[in-house]
């Protein structure tokens, strides 16, 4: 039911543009309206999820440790797995961003007969880095459509993904890599049944929608083919701030672009914000230094500490003891029978 | 809000990153390239050459190279002498005001040019009497002798 509330919605949107640019051939809105309107959806919703999380307190240093503390001078410590100091966090949280290190120890559990088995599962791993850096090179390469003239990197990054010349145009390798990571997150989705239970329409509705884009994307490339000098001439129109939507674009061009929309205005409201998240997690972001360094909590911060003394206390809960015959401290009352 | 010494900073880097598309050309607009149309009818309607002249190319690549087709019929009947420097280059002559100005716009590098020679932009001069080819006494004008006595 999750599936196909996602596919029917990624289907919508097809049909939704072809709709609106085939039929009523609304060009400027879905050239120029709504790719400005997600773009600021994305940057705003993003910046104030981010101010609102540097809001929130982080009442325990709650960091995640898998080694050796820094304690003794004699004992070696764990700088990735138990940092110490800010530049190991900074390390850390690096390794994580970058190679997905927790990711990696990533197991899985099985039941065979009555007994649980856990055994290392990389699977998971290997999809989401090739999804994950396809989809951030796909994003960089992107940049020639978006500059002129167009920087000599982006021309070698063009060069070294297409290194292997296969068809014409190019083959580009992270386009077959995104694919193949893609397909792996979708099926494990749908085939485990362990991960299809815990799965909603929010986790497959991403898959759907970034499937398409690189559909989209790859079929304007290999197959359908656009003009792409009109293309260009768009999206600088977009970047330098004089839209303008030039003719004879095909209609693939427009679905392309209206999922990339949804896309990134879905971004601050959906799981996809891990892409900031992940730096604002206490559990990666906090170094493991407890014994050397007190985390006040920010709440009690300026706050003077309000306290009961036991005969306060006793006072406050004289009925409750009393009645459950606990034993009343007389001392309490010795000062004031005397004075 | 906590840690605003390295929140704020991160911030910034994320929208100075996601905006590197608006300042990279901080605002000022790009013509659109206008490339020389000759006089003339194309091989196919100028729609279909826009999107398509790559997959074109392809296709009389292999006919020309692979099966040795040398003659296309468009898709009106036409038809047409299959060459690159024989047959478009006829009428589009410069490469440097037809090709290469929608390729610069969209960074695109065909590899047309690995093997075929655009006529205008490699001049070749008189050939020079290398040391080798003195040790050897082949004469310097040995090209041009060939083809004469084609």
């Amino acid at each position: 039911m999750n599936v196909v509330a996602a596919l029917v919605a990624v289907i919508g949107m097809v049909i939704l543009v072809w709709l609106g640019v085939g039929v009523l051939k609304l060009y400027t809105l879905f050239g120029v309206i709504v790719p400005y309107a997600a773009f600021l959806t994305f940057v705003i919703g993003l910046v104030y999820r981010m101010v609102n999380w540097a809001k929130s307190p982080v009442p325990f240093k709650i960091t995640t440790t898998c080694g050796q503390q820094k304690s003794l001078p004699w004992i070696k410590h764990s700088r990735l797995e138990s940092p110490a100091n800010n530049f190991e966090v900074v390390l850390r949280m690096a390794l994580e961003v970058l190679a997905f290190r927790s990711l990696f120890r990533n197991l899985r559990a099985d039941l065979r007969g009555r007994k649980l088995y856990y055994g290392s599962s990389k699977w998971l791993w290997l999809g989401a880095i090739l999804f994950h850096w396809s989809f951030f090179i796909i994003l960089i390469r992107h940049f020639r459509l978006f500059s002129y003239p167009v920087p000599d990197f982006i021309r070698m990054l063009d060069a070294v993904d297409s290194f292997f010349h296969i068809g014409l145009p190019h083959l580009y390798l992270t386009d077959v890599a995104i694919l193949a990571g893609l397909t792996f997150l979708l099926l494990r989705r749908l085939v485990d049944a362990k991960v299809n239970y815990i799965s909603h329409a929010s986790d497959y509705f991403p898959l759907f929608l970034i499937l398409g884009l690189v559909t989209s994307g790859m079929l304007m490339r290999y197959f359908l083919r656009v003009d792409i000098t009109s293309v260009k001439e768009l999206t600088m129109g977009l970047v330098t701030l004089h839209p303008k939507i030039p003719q004879g674009i095909g209609l693939v061009f427009f679905v392309h672009l209206f999922f990339i929309s949804v896309l990134v205005a879905y971004f601050p409201f959906s799981k996809l914000v891990h892409m900031l998240g992940i730096f604002f997690s206490p559990t990666r972001n906090l170094p493991n230094d407890n014994r050397r360094v007190r985390h006040i909590n920010p709440w009690w911060e300026g706050v003077p500490p309000k306290f009961l003394t036991y005969c306060e206390w006793q006072e406050k809960f004289k009925e409750q003891l009393e009645s459950a015959g606990q034993p009343i401290d007389e001392d309490c009352y010795k000062d004031k029978k005397e004075s | 809000m906590y840690n605003s010494d390295k929140v704020i900073p991160g911030i910034i880097i994320f929208v100075l990153f996601v905006t590197l598309p608006i300042w990279w050309n901080h605002g000022k607009t790009v013509a659109a390239p206008q490339p020389e149309l000759p006089q003339g009818r194309c091989v196919e309607s100028k729609e279909y050459m826009r999107s398509h002249h790559m997959q074109l190319l392809n296709q009389w690549r292999n006919m020309a190279i692979r099966d040795g087709m040398r003659v296309y019929t468009s898709s009106d009947g036409a038809r047409f002498w299959i060459g690159l420097q024989n047959g478009c280059m006829k009428c589009h002559h410069d490469k440097s005001k037809f090709c290469d100005r929608c390729h610069q716009f969209a960074a695109v590098e065909p590899y047309c040019w690995n093997c075929h020679i655009p006529p205008e932009t490699k001049k070749f001069g008189p050939p020079k009497a290398t040391k080798l080819l003195k040790l050897f006494h082949v004469p310097v004008t040995l090209g041009d002798s060939q083809e004469g006595e084609e």
